[in-house]
């Protein structure tokens, strides 16, 4: 079948696909161009490949189940994604997350923003030639990942942040290891200014190319770093102030051309930024539980002992479910009891805590937000990330749309590359940091 | 509280078009007749109310209702700092909307979006075309009588 491009294109000039597998293209999308010569004369996008019904999925699932769906949108930063759809239910149920919870969330949230831009920044380099940029940012992006795994148990499929706070508590090592990571990533940073920011080949490929004027990226929806690197001011976060971002020190960088090079820069000093916050955050973060203490019974002493007394020592769990035992809990999760796993030395021990875990977990019963309809949107890696629900009063959404940033930012590709020549299209797709999940849900 | 303000503005400079304002779970949207939604959002376009953005553009299926439809449309003022939602309700056997491609670009992928998942035609709309689906998809996957596991593979799987 024909499409727009292909009917509309000039007899003599040439159409060229790049995609849906190219290199270049990470993710899948499909950009066909009428080329004169090297000239981009038209150009059409095609994405949609990576489309496996997100919103349908999320209507057949629970509102606790769907969870780990979400992770999959920006896979590269898949704790916002939690702490996006998290924060929307828990704004249908009023729900009072911990202050601890908050910091922890907070400071994931952050590391997160820093790897999403630190991979599309390596990306956007690498495909401009600049091959050590790319290590470089790896390197720092394997140190943020290390305290995610330490956290969350995964490096993507995070599934982490939960309705009501978070799955576990932050390790005993954790300042450490987070220490550790901001003081790499700094490295990295200083370097990568060093690298690319006066490089001729770097700047000749995107300063003022593909340049975005403000009134056009508001008209095209842009958000996130894109939309601030033409100088428009628009943080989520500072707008409408989520979890404790409006009790910390921060600044929200701002580009003057919006072009590429802008796009880099930008990043680069939201990155800066997340930084310091990940420092506050680490600092001020409050602590009420007794300190870690390894050991306590095992699980089938105390399941044989449940049988004769009420089992009030410490089980030891397992170590997938370390942080998470029941003295932590208000530190980490919502006292509301509905809404929360109850905790497991509960369930395993006694009558009423199995009794509570079915009634969680049951279908039809479980998490059952009251009708209406709600948006709420936090500050994704991209821009704002928001989750608009429908609720009908029963355990599963009637309907979940997902505002994608990088929907409205790819929007505008095609008239950004028009006019350019083909090799601009590299940089400027790479500094868009198109994510296939999130883009095609 | 700005959000109410503009609501109540907008209910004064168009009394009839409105037909109610809802609100739930903390969220205010006004419900609006569909034949208004072009003057409406051209007056919310513009200064003094100034939402120059749309943020989001979706639907929804309430299957069994009359009016079956609701479009819902999220408007966002970035010198107000507020958003604003609007809701049209749309009848299954009339099921156009007047295109919000002249006021908006990113209104071009988003309603082929909602073209393309749920079926909804947009007048004026210059290429309206499915978007994640492929041309001969049959069904519009997100209304709620399509069914979860129907699967129309594009290139024939093994037997």
């Amino acid at each position: 079948m024909p499409t727009r491009i292909q009917k509309e294109a000039r007899p003599d000039t040439m159409l060229l696909n790049m995609g849906p597998s190219h290199p270049a293209m990470h993710g899948t999308i499909r950009i066909m161009l009428e080329l004169d010569g090297e000239r981009i004369l038209n150009s059409e996008v095609e994405v949609g490949y990576l489309h496996r019904g997100f919103e349908k999925t999320c209507e057949h699932r629970t509102y606790f189940n769907l969870l780990p769906y979400t992770d999959r949108l920006n896979y590269v930063s898949p704790l916002i994604n939690n702490l996006g759809y998290v924060m929307t239910v828990e704004k249908m149920l009023g729900v009072v997350v911990p202050e601890r919870a908050q910091h922890i969330r907070v400071l994931m949230s952050e590391l997160s923003r820093i790897s999403d831009h630190l991979t599309c920044l390596a990306a956007m380099a690498m495909e401009c030639g600049a091959f050590t940029v790319f290590l470089y940012k790896m390197k720092a992006r394997e140190f943020i990942w290390d305290v995610i795994e330490q956290t969350t148990g995964a490096r993507m499929t995070t599934s982490y942040i939960r309705i009501g706070g978070v799955r576990a508590d932050l390790h005993t090592d954790f300042d450490v290891v987070l220490k550790k990571a901001v003081a790499e990533t700094r490295g990295v940073l200083k370097d990568v200014h060093g690298l690319l920011d006066k490089n001729k080949i770097f700047l000749n490929r995107t300063r003022d190319v593909a340049v975005m004027s403000p009134e056009d990226a508001v008209a095209y929806g842009w958000t996130g770093p894109c939309l601030r690197s033409t100088g428009v001011l628009y943080d989520v976060r500072k707008a409408f102030p989520y979890l404790i971002y409006d009790r910390l020190n921060w600044d929200v960088p701002l580009g003057e051309r919006g072009d590429n090079f802008d796009r880099y820069l930008v990043r680069m000093r939201e990155m800066e930024q997340s930084l310091r916050i990940v420092e506050q955050a680490a600092a001020r973060i409050p602590k009420t539980s007794p300190a870690l203490t390894a050991g306590g019974i095992e699980p089938s002493a105390a399941i044989r002992d449940s049988r004769r007394r009420r089992v009030r020592e410490a089980v030891a769990l397992s170590p997938n479910l370390e942080g998470s035992e029941e003295y932590r809990y208000p530190d980490i999760l919502a006292s509301d009891k509905g809404y929360v796993v109850p905790p497991k030395e509960e369930t395993y021990t006694s009558i009423e805590g199995l009794i509570n875990h079915f009634k969680f977990f049951m279908r039809g019963h479980g998490i059952r937000p009251p009708k209406g309809d709600v948006y709420f949107a936090v500050e994704g890696g991209n821009g704002e990330l928001g989750f608009y629900i429908v609720s009908d009063g029963t355990d599963r959404p009637y309907r979940l749309h997902l505002r994608a940033p990088c929907f409205h930012i790819v929007a505008a590709l095609e008239q950004l590359i028009r006019g350019r020549y083909v090799a601009d299209v590299i940089p400027t797709f790479g500094s868009m940091n198109m994510i296939g999940g999130e883009l095609d849900r | 509280m700005e959000e109410k303000d503009v609501l109540e503005r907008l209910r004064e400079r168009f009394p009839a078009e409105i037909k109610e304002i809802t609100r739930s779970l903390g969220d205010e949207a006004a419900v609006i007749d569909k034949a208004a939604l072009l003057p409406i959002v051209t007056f919310l376009k513009q200064k003094p109310e100034d939402y120059a953005m749309l943020l989001d553009l979706t639907c929804v299926d309430y299957r069994g209702e009359k009016p079956r439809f609701e479009m819902v449309y999220h408007l966002f003022s970035l010198t107000g700092r507020a958003r604003l939602r609007i809701k049209v309700r749309l009848d299954e056997n009339d099921l156009w909307i007047a295109s919000l491609t002249p006021l908006w670009k990113n209104a071009h992928w988003l309603e082929r979006e909602v073209y393309d998942l749920f079926g909804v035609h947009f007048e004026g709309h210059p290429d309206l075309r499915r978007i994640f689906m492929w041309e001969g998809f049959e069904g519009h996957p997100l209304r709620k009588d399509y069914p979860l596991r129907r699967s129309q593979p594009l290139i024939r799987l093994k037997d």
